[in-house]
Formats: structure tokens, C-alpha cells, sequence
């Protein structure tokens, strides 16, 4: 599915290199969770994969099916099924969230060469998906996140990862700022997506979103490169002991 | 004390082309209206009030040529029951007009109560205009006044069941347009006008508004899309006690747009909303200037302009809130904003507060900005194409000035336009 090989970047404005040579796999119907402290490059992998302007690919490549996507447009890597849920969702004034859901749907239908969806069908299936996620009429009329609380947005990230069905689904940090009912809620939603064909790639500090979202890769990542790899027992490892034994015996 | 040589020569030019309506019952009021403009002189480049604004091709007395743009698509407003006046380059058509009888609201051209030697509009013509001159000249308004050889006196008693719709169509490349507009809402009475089109290859408006106690009038215009055309209007408008009157333009294209809107709280509790959104791309100059006077209690007012420039278009906006003595727990608020899409286009703004009472509560704000990259990604990592992004975040800018139209009806038609034109200009 997602395909990383020796991927190095650096930010644009500074000369500072971020990624120092990642490698990673995620096949399809598989759940790989990355781990690391803070600065090690975890969200930089998921806005570099995304096309997120402001970090420049220095070497290496990233694919999805086997298309390259570092040279593809941010719209054009979401229609070829890459869905970053993001760490801290964009307010949007002004733009009404079915405006905005149904906008993206058919963009990407378009792109695709498929038939958009009828106002009829698509009210429908949002109204649907936003039910299993407890999104009621009124988030759904207010503006793109605007005065959402931190649960709402991540809701509303899942509604659109629901609508959209990516292949590829990237979650930067999806509990942070969620209590444990909403990571709940969050974790079923991205559950109920979890598919044969379909690859995820979850960000987290914290094993107890993997207690929910149950992985069966885990990564370690530590200063721009991933260190180690194992099964879930790797996280709980990391949450008794935290890194720096992991980090000490690999030699970062 | 007479006018500079130059402004002397440049005014005898045009008046030299206009001829003024005789007789009748608003002959006075031209002929006052004419020595106005002969003491105050067309505006000039070095006038203070047109420092963002060069006025040469407005006062010239030619018209420059503008191209009749075809929108291929259906006039604005077609889709409600509304009664429509029809000018064609400024001269009344009563064969696209509609019946204009209605129950409420009395509809009449400026060209028929020029022969009468009563009529109500007396009163109005010219008055608020005059009144208007004062502390700021506004020449190209009293022209108006002097010359205008038609327009409407509306006199609304009642709450008509539909809107009038003052249709401007520009047929004629050369064609240079003045019309003058009186409405008298009544006590208690509501009536909504809309406005939409060019009018003409230059168009000098004025409609003067006086609105009684406990009166509603709303107005919504949508300026023609005339590439070419240029535009000078004045609106002037008189509230009574606990009246209401929102004003919104949209403006999309033509090379030059001036709006003037001037407006006073005369009476308590009295409220007064004056919007406008504008897009523009290229060769475009739009200015809004608005001069607030808040002369009794209690009163709010509200301007909010907002406006989308790209490719060198350039905004102006000069807007003035000046609070009486007296004119005590006023609440005014002013907002321009500009959405700049690249770095050659330019947003002037000149907010002015003047305040003679204590227990007000006035806020002005301006601000230029680029379009919010944050948004942009956001929108493009659902797979929405940077155009149309753009696009969805400019109608989302332009959504604050849009949300000052009372009827969700016409506002949500605006932006379906609005929404088209600019998928189309991709």
C-alpha cells in the first residue's frame, strides 16, 4: 500500500534535515502504529506524505500502490486515497462543513472519472456516518471546526476519513486533547473503516490509543529515522519504560 | 472665492454637454443643485476626498467607450416574483417594465412629477443631497440633481407583497447614464428594492431615502459586470425614530465604481446596516465611501466592506462614523477588510471616528491579508483543487458582508451567482 524508502527532508526555510532516511512499509488491511519523543519526525512524515508546503525531499522516495506521490499535488494525492487526519483540524470561518464535505467528496469523485454524488445520496450517507459518530445536525451546519471543542474536531476529522474512504488513512496524534469517551467514540470510528483493502498509519505518544486502535505494527522513531519495529507489545513496552532504554540500545 | 482655473474649465466642459429639465415642480431644486456644482466644482485629482479615486474619466464630458459584456447567463434577480423598472442606458423602457401599480407602495418616474406642479417628491429631491454636502463636497451628486432626467420616486405606505427591482441594461458602447432616485418609506411601512446592472457605459446615480418613524427599507444591488464600465453613486439616506435601513452591494468587475453612502440617525433607536462585498481582477478600481452621522439616541449603525483583489485591482475604502453631541449609547461598528490574492493588487483604507458624545460604544477595524494558507492545505488534503479552495475561502471571506442581506432568499441567490462567475473565470 504505502511504500517509504530512505526518505529524507529538510524544512524549506531552514537548513535543517528533519527526516534522515525512513523506511517503511504499510500493507493493505494492516494497522502500523509510530511511537517517539517528541522532535524525533512524526508529524513531519505524515505533512510530508500529505504534500504540505514548507519541507523539501532531499532523497529518497514514497509511494502509494506503487505510484509515486511526492511529486503529486496535495488534492491529487487525496484522490489517489491519502487521508491525513490532522493533529490540530483547521477552523475555517465562513465555509459550512457540508459545503465543505461535499465539496471534497466530489472532487475527488471527479478526479477519479467517477459520477458525483446526488444531493440526495449524499445527505443520506452523512447523515449516517455522522450518526455512529455522534456529530449532530447542528456541527454539521456550523463552519468548518469553528468553535468545535477538541473531541468535535476529532469527530469531525473521522466523518470526513468516513466519507472519504481513502486507501491510506495517516493519523497525526488523533487523542490528543480527547477524554476517554472521545477517544472511544474516535477509536470505533476508525475501527469501523478498518478494511482488507485499506492501510493505516497512526501517530501517537500513547499506548492507551493502541488499547482501542489495535496495531499490528509498531515503530519507533527517534531522530528523523525509525529504530525499531515489533508487534503491540512494543508500545507497552515504550508506555512501562518509556524510551530511553529502547533508544540507548539502538544507539541513538 | 472662485475655483481654480482648472476645475473651473473642467466643470464649464461638462455642464456645457447637459441639459436640465424645465418646469415643473423640482425645477427649483435643479437649479439649486446646479449652483452647487458651479460653486464646488467637479471633483479633482487634488481634492482630498478623491486621494484614492481619480475622478478624470467620470467628470470628462465624454464618455469613455465600455464594451456590453454578455453574461450568458439569466439578469440577476430573474428568479423572484419582484416588479420590475427597466432603464436601458439610462432612458425608461416601459416595454420591459412591468405594471408598476402595487398594493403599499406607490412607483413613479422622476420624468412624469417633473410636469407636476404638486407632488410629494418635492420634498425630497435634492433635500437630502443638499444636506449631504455638508462637511464633505460631493459634487458629482449635486450634477445629479441638476441633470438627471429620470429615475423613480417611490413611495412605500404599506408592506408591498413583492420587491421592486430597478433593472439598469447597458446596450449602447458610448452611452453615459444619470439617473435620480427619491423613496419615501412611511411610518410603519417595509418595502425591499433591488438593483442590478451596468446601466450604462458611465452611470451617475443618486437615490435619496428618507425613511419615517418605525419605517424598513431594504436595499440590494448588484452592479453590472461590464468590464469597462465605470460607476459613480451616491446613496443618501435621512432615519427617523426606530426605522431600519440595510443596504448591501455586491460588485463584481468595471474598470472604475465610486459609492457613496451617506447616512443619518436622526431619529431614537433608529438602525442603519450598509454592506458591500466586490471582487475584482485587473484592470479595476472600486471605492466605498461612507460618511455615518449618528444625531439621536440610542441608534446603531454598522458598515461592512469587504473586498477581493487580484491582478492589480486596487480597493479604497474611506468610511467616517462622526457622532453628534448628544447622540448618546451609540453603538457604530465599521469593518473593511481585503482579501489580496497576489502582491500586485492594493487595499487603501481610511477609517475615521469623530465623537462629541461620552457614552458610545464605536469600533472600527481594517485589515489586509493573503489568503490563509492553513485553510488552503486543509482543503486541498480533502482533495478539493487549489482553484476551487481559493474560491470556497474568498465566498467565505466575502461571507460577513453577504450575511448584512436580510432575505436568506436573495442573499443565498447572490452567492450561487457569485460561486458560478468565479468557477467560470478559472
Amino acid at each position: 500500500m504505502l511504500e517509504i524508502k530512505n526518505l529524507h527532508v529538510k524544512l524549506e526555510e531552514e537548513d535543517k534535515q528533519i527526516l534522515k532516511g525512513v523506511n517503511l512499509t504499510v500493507e493493505a488491511g494492516k494497522v502500523h502504529a509510530i511511537m517517539g519523543p517528541n522532535g524525533s519526525g512524526k508529524s513531519t512524515l505524515s505533512y510530508v506524505l500529505s504534500g504540505r508546503d514548507g519541507y523539501e525531499v532531499t532523497d529518497g522516495e514514497a509511494s502509494l500502490l506503487g505510484e509515486d506521490i511526492l511529486d503529486m499535488e496535495p488534492e491529487e494525492r487525496a484522490a489517489a486515497g491519502i487521508f491525513l487526519a490532522f493533529q490540530y483540524p483547521v477552523e475555517i470561518p465562513g465555509v459550512g462543513n457540508m459545503t465543505f464535505l461535499r465539496t471534497a467528496v466530489n472532487a475527488q469523485r471527479k478526479a477519479r472519472g467517477e459520477d458525483e454524488l446526488s444531493a440526495a445520496d449524499f445527505l443520506k450517507e452523512v447523515r449516517a456516518k455522522a450518526k455512529t459518530l455522534k456529530i449532530d445536525a447542528d456541527m454539521l451546519k456550523r463552519p468548518v471546526n469553528v468553535g468545535f471543542s477538541g473531541g468535535e474536531k476529532k469527530r469531525n476529522e473521522i466523518l470526513q476519513m468516513a466519507m472519504l474512504e481513502p486507501k491510506m488513512c495517516i493519523l497525526d496524534e488523533t487523542d490528543s486533547g480527547l477524554d476517554v469517551d472521545a477517544m472511544k467514540l474516535v477509536s470505533e470510528g476508525v475501527n469501523a473503516l478498518r478494511d482488507e483493502g485499506r492501510g493505516f498509519l497512526v501517530i501517537t505518544h500513547y499506548q492507551r490509543l493502541l488499547d482501542h486502535i489495535k496495531p499490528d505494527v509498531v515503530h519507533i522513531m527517534a531522530d528523523g529515522r525509525i529504530v525499531k519495529t515489533g508487534g503491540p507489545e512494543l508500545a507497552l513496552e515504550v508506555e512501562n519504560n518509556g524510551y530511553a532504554d529502547i533508544l540507548a540500545e539502538e544507539g541513538v | 472665492m472662485g475655483l481654480p482655473d482648472q476645475k473651473q474649465t473642467a466643470t464649464e466642459a461638462l455642464l456645457a454637454t447637459l441639459t436640465m429639465p424645465e418646469g415643473g415642480c423640482l425645477a427649483a431644486a435643479r437649479k439649486a443643485a446646479l449652483s452647487r456644482v458651479q460653486t464646488l466644482g467637479l471633483p479633482g485629482r487634488r481634492d482630498e476626498y478623491w486621494k484614492y479615486t481619480r475622478p478624470d474619466t467620470l467628470v470628462q464630458p465624454d464618455a469613455p467607450a465600455a464594451a456590453v459584456f454578455d453574461a450568458g447567463e439569466a439578469p440577476m434577480f430573474d428568479e423572484f416574483d419582484r416588479i420590475k423598472v427597466v432603464f436601458v442606458d439610462g432612458v425608461f423602457s416601459p416595454e420591459e417594465s412591468d405594471d408598476l401599480s402595487l398594493e403599499g407602495i406607490s412607483i413613479e418616474r422622476i420624468a412624469d412629477i417633473c410636469d407636476k406642479d404638486i407632488h410629494w417628491g418635492k420634498d425630497l429631491y435634492g433635500v437630502l443631497e443638499a444636506r449631504g454636502q455638508d462637511p464633505v463636497a460631493r459634487p458629482l451628486a449635486a450634477l445629479n440633481t441638476a441633470f438627471a432626467q429620470d429615475g423613480v420616486a417611490i413611495r412605500v405606505t404599506g408592506t408591498p407583497s413583492k420587491p421592486v427591482n430597478l433593472v439598469y441594461r447597458h446596450q449602447s458602447d458610448s452611452s453615459d447614464a444619470i439617473l435620480h432616485h427619491i423613496v419615501r418609506v412611511e411610518s410603519g411601512a417595509t418595502a425591499t428594492i433591488l438593483e442590478n446592472g451596468p446601466a450604462a457605459s458611465r452611470f451617475n446615480k443618486c437615490m435619496e431615502v428618507d425613511v419615517a418613524d418605525g419605517g424598513t427599507l431594504h436595499l440590494v444591488r448588484a452592479q453590472g459586470r461590464d468590464h469597462e464600465r465605470r460607476a459613480a453613486t451616491h446613496l443618501f439616506a435621512r432615519l427617523g425614530k426606530e426605522s431600519v435601513f440595510k443596504a448591501f452591494t455586491l460588485t463584481v468587475n468595471g474598470v472604475l465604481t465610486r459609492n457613496e453612502a451617506v447616512i443619518e440617525l436622526t431619529g431614537d433607536d433608529a438602525m442603519a446596516h450598509i454592506a458591500g462585498a466586490c471582487v475584482g481582477d485587473g484592470d479595476f478600481h472600486h471605492d466605498d465611501t461612507v460618511f455615518i452621522t449618528h444625531d439621536a439616541v440610542n441608534c446603531e449603525s454598522r458598515q461592512v466592506f469587504k473586498k477581493v483583489l487580484r491582478n492589480g485591482a486596487t480597493g479604497v475604502f474611506q468610511g467616517k462614523i462622526l457622532v453628534k453631541e448628544g447622540a448618546q449609547k451609540t453603538d457604530g461598528y465599521q469593518i473593511s477588510q481585503s482579501l489580496l490574492l497576489d502582491d500586485d493588487s492594493q487595499f487603501l483604507a481610511k477609517p475615521e471616528l469623530e465623537i462629541y458624545a461620552d457614552d458610545v460604544a464605536c469600533s472600527h477595524g481594517s485589515t489586509s491579508g493573503a489568503i490563509d494558507e492553513e485553510g488552503l492545505f486543509y482543503l486541498r488534503s480533502r482533495g478539493v483543487p487549489a482553484d476551487v479552495a481559493t474560491d470556497l475561502l474568498t465566498l467565505a471571506f466575502l461571507a460577513e458582508a453577504v450575511d448584512e442581506i436580510e432575505d436568506d432568499e436573495i442573499a443565498g441567490a447572490l452567492v450561487t451567482r457569485l460561486e458560478g462567475w468565479l468557477a467560470r473565470r478559472r
